[in-house]
């Protein structure tokens, strides 16, 4: 077993006004997998899109397919060539909850995969997501739907796993 | 507010050593066939695997995976039933099956997307493991993507999905093995099992 602790909290921030994103920088590589876990809400949508950039890349490196219900319509679409990872929603009133695991984020031989989990007032969603690099993810921007922004009170907490 | 544990909902913080890694399986050069935690004690109150592989069968874009269980070996009977909830990027879908010797959950991708560098990943969960009265429940996520679609006609996207499964046996689990329904575990695949204690 792994000496001293397996599941850390890298870094944790609550909102004490809205804002536009928000990024955890100097992610050490000495984690096997991160969690990213989000509570959060947008200014303008419901059901809007939650998006994360690895290391400022800004290019078309991403791309996710998702699943979604909304309580009347079970439905799956997905995206190529995007300049962002879509992997969680936020609705208008109420704190959506999502859990996005990035699984070997520091190994420099892979591309990236990313699975989540985002739970909402109006609706669920899971997502597999790629980033079509093989760089050791050292950063990650955390952002709303492009013309929103995170709520007051909005929640985000980066945990980091050892494997042994 | 307290940080969410991100695993299992909780409140408050995570207890020193309440979630320890206990083993960790990367596969080399070469491939292989199956990997299996072994011997897992009992002295968690659940179980999580982390993975993070793709499949080495030739000519396929998606493949499938599988998981069974075992008390001092694995059991390769029909004592398995899941169901599976997924998205394929053009609509959504769901298979079951019942008495089956295996639980497969979403497809993992398969060998000949040109991008040699791309891998599935999940967690499963197994809760309850060692708990000599009840079944056991398994729960899943997992899936991958592949940047659009691939394959004869473009015929093949990704795939993201939730598996329940069951395994009908009332035995204390010390053994999980997964493995490619066809081909191997590809090279860089890595598989992480944790256990998580109660309070």
């Amino acid at each position: 077993m792994a000496a001293g602790s397996t599941y850390s909290t890298i870094a944790t921030t609550t909102l004490g006004s809205s804002a536009s994103s928000y990024t955890f920088n100097s992610i050490s590589g000495s984690y096997t997998d991160l969690v990213l876990v989000i509570s959060a809400k947008n200014s303008t949508y419901n059901s809007s899109s939650g998006e994360v950039r690895f290391n400022s890349d800004s290019g078309s490196n991403y791309s996710y397919t998702e699943i979604s219900g909304n309580g009347t319509t079970a439905s799956s679409s997905r995206t190529a060539n995007s300049t962002s990872l879509q992997c969680f929603r936020t609705d208008i009133n109420n704190f959506g909850t999502s859990i996005i695991n990035i699984q070997n984020y520091s190994n420099s031989t892979t591309n990236k995969t990313t699975i989540s989990r985002a739970s909402m007032e109006n609706g669920v969603r899971a997502f597999a997501g790629l980033w079509r690099s093989t760089s050791a993810i050292t950063s990650i921007t955390v952002l709303p739907e492009g013309g929103t922004t995170f709520s007051t009170g909005s929640v985000f907490t980066l945990y980091g796993i050892s494997a042994a | 507010m307290s940080p969410i544990l991100g695993i299992f909902a909780s409140q408050g913080r995570v207890a020193a050593n309440s979630y320890e890694s206990i083993s960790t399986i990367t596969v080399g050069a070469g491939g292989s066939a199956s990997v299996t935690f072994s011997s897992i004690a009992s002295t968690y109150t659940h179980l999580q695997v982390r993975y993070f592989g793709y499949s080495t069968r030739s000519n396929i874009v998606l493949d499938t995976y599988e998981l069974r269980l075992g008390t001092g070996s694995i059991d390769t009977s029909a004592s398995y039933s899941y169901h599976n909830l997924y998205g394929d990027g053009d609509a959504a879908g769901a298979t079951a099956a019942s008495s089956a010797t295996t639980i497969q959950p979403v497809f993992c991708v398969g060998d000949e997307h040109p991008d040699s560098k791309r891998s599935g990943a999940g967690v499963i969960d197994i809760l309850d493991y060692k708990n000599t009265n009840k079944f056991k429940t398994i729960k899943i996520l997992g899936g991958f993507d592949i940047n659009g679609k691939f394959g004869a006609g473009t015929q093949y996207g990704g795939r993201v999905g939730l598996t329940s499964g069951l395994w009908q046996k009332t035995t204390a689990v010390d053994t999980i093995t997964l493995f490619p329904s066809n081909g191997s575990w590809g090279q860089y695949s890595s598989f992480a099992l944790y256990g998580i204690k109660g309070a």
